[in-house]
């Protein structure tokens, strides 16, 4: 019931917050209300003993990710932005598109859900914690995938220095 | 007393429309990648609660390399911005229309 209880109070944070994100006119708020929301996801996979990816979550994006965006704010000016209109001129129409697409996955995902109940969930009781568990499932099972992952990596840390840097006359 | 999984699948559905209405509505480029933030971390709610579900950390290494995917598009799109807004001063997505008759 506690465990219900948090888990209520974090997805409401995450949604509103998130709501927040797209409504706000300011991008410095929006870039707080974003922090905000991926705290409160933080707290989700704290809820799913998920401990490591909760770590990653809280360096790699609020300290990473959220420092670019708001150096980027920072950089460019927006101050005419700000004043001009927010939202496009059709964004009825992509409201009413994205809330029948919202209907949809709810009305499938109500459908389908007993079928998400495995019954007997193949519990392995596991000395190991969950980052020594994660390290090995990244490191033995998905030893390519991570080479590839941190050479995509390299890339777009190049291709985002040649993409900013000023044309050399 | 657990928490059902649709419970969790039924917040990345909202935290995912919430990004979509956001990508589609909002003109500020800034904001729309945002909201691509914003799908993305639906897509880890997801991920990690079937890694519960089935009782494995695969769905956390998912998660991991949605992150890094993340960071990678994060990275490039905030250089496509600064290079954008050097040569058209905007940041409106539809003023940018430099590939459109």
């Amino acid at each position: 019931m506690l465990l219900q209880i948090a888990f209520l109070i974090l997805a409401a944070t995450t949604l509103v917050s998130a709501v927040l994100v797209i409504t706000q006119r300011n991008p410095v708020h929006c870039v707080i209300w974003l922090i905000v929301t991926l705290f409160s996801v933080g707290g989700i996979y704290l809820m799913v003993h998920a401990e490591f990816l909760f770590a990653v979550q809280v360096i790699l994006y609020v300290g990473g990710i959220m420092v670019l965006f708001l150096f980027v704010v920072m950089l460019v000016n927006l101050d005419v932005a700000a004043k001009q209109a927010q939202f496009r001129r059709k964004w009825q129409l992509a409201l009413f598109t994205a809330v029948v697409l919202l209907g949809e996955f709810i009305y499938g995902l109500m459908r389908g859900k007993h079928g998400l109940s495995l019954t007997a969930a193949p519990t392995v009781a596991t000395s190991e914690g969950n980052t020594q568990a994660v390290g090995r499932a990244l490191y033995q099972t998905y030893m390519l995938p991570v080479e590839i992952a941190s050479i995509l990596l390299l890339v777009a840390m190049v291709g985002a220095v040649i993409m900013a840097k000023r044309k050399l006359e | 007393m657990t928490i059902p999984v649709h419970w969790y699948l039924l917040l990345g559905t909202g935290l995912f429309s919430v990004g979509v209405i956001g990508v589609l509505t909002r003109r500020n480029v800034i904001i729309i990648l945002m909201s691509i933030e914003l799908i993305l971390n639906a897509v880890n709610i997801n991920l990690v609660a079937f890694s519960q579900l089935f009782n494995t950390v695969n769905g956390q290494a998912f998660a991991i390399f949605v992150i890094t995917d993340a960071a990678a598009e994060a990275a490039v799109g905030l250089g496509l911005i600064i290079a954008l807004f050097r040569n058209k001063e905007t940041v409106n997505a539809d003023e940018i229309d430099l590939l459109k008759w």
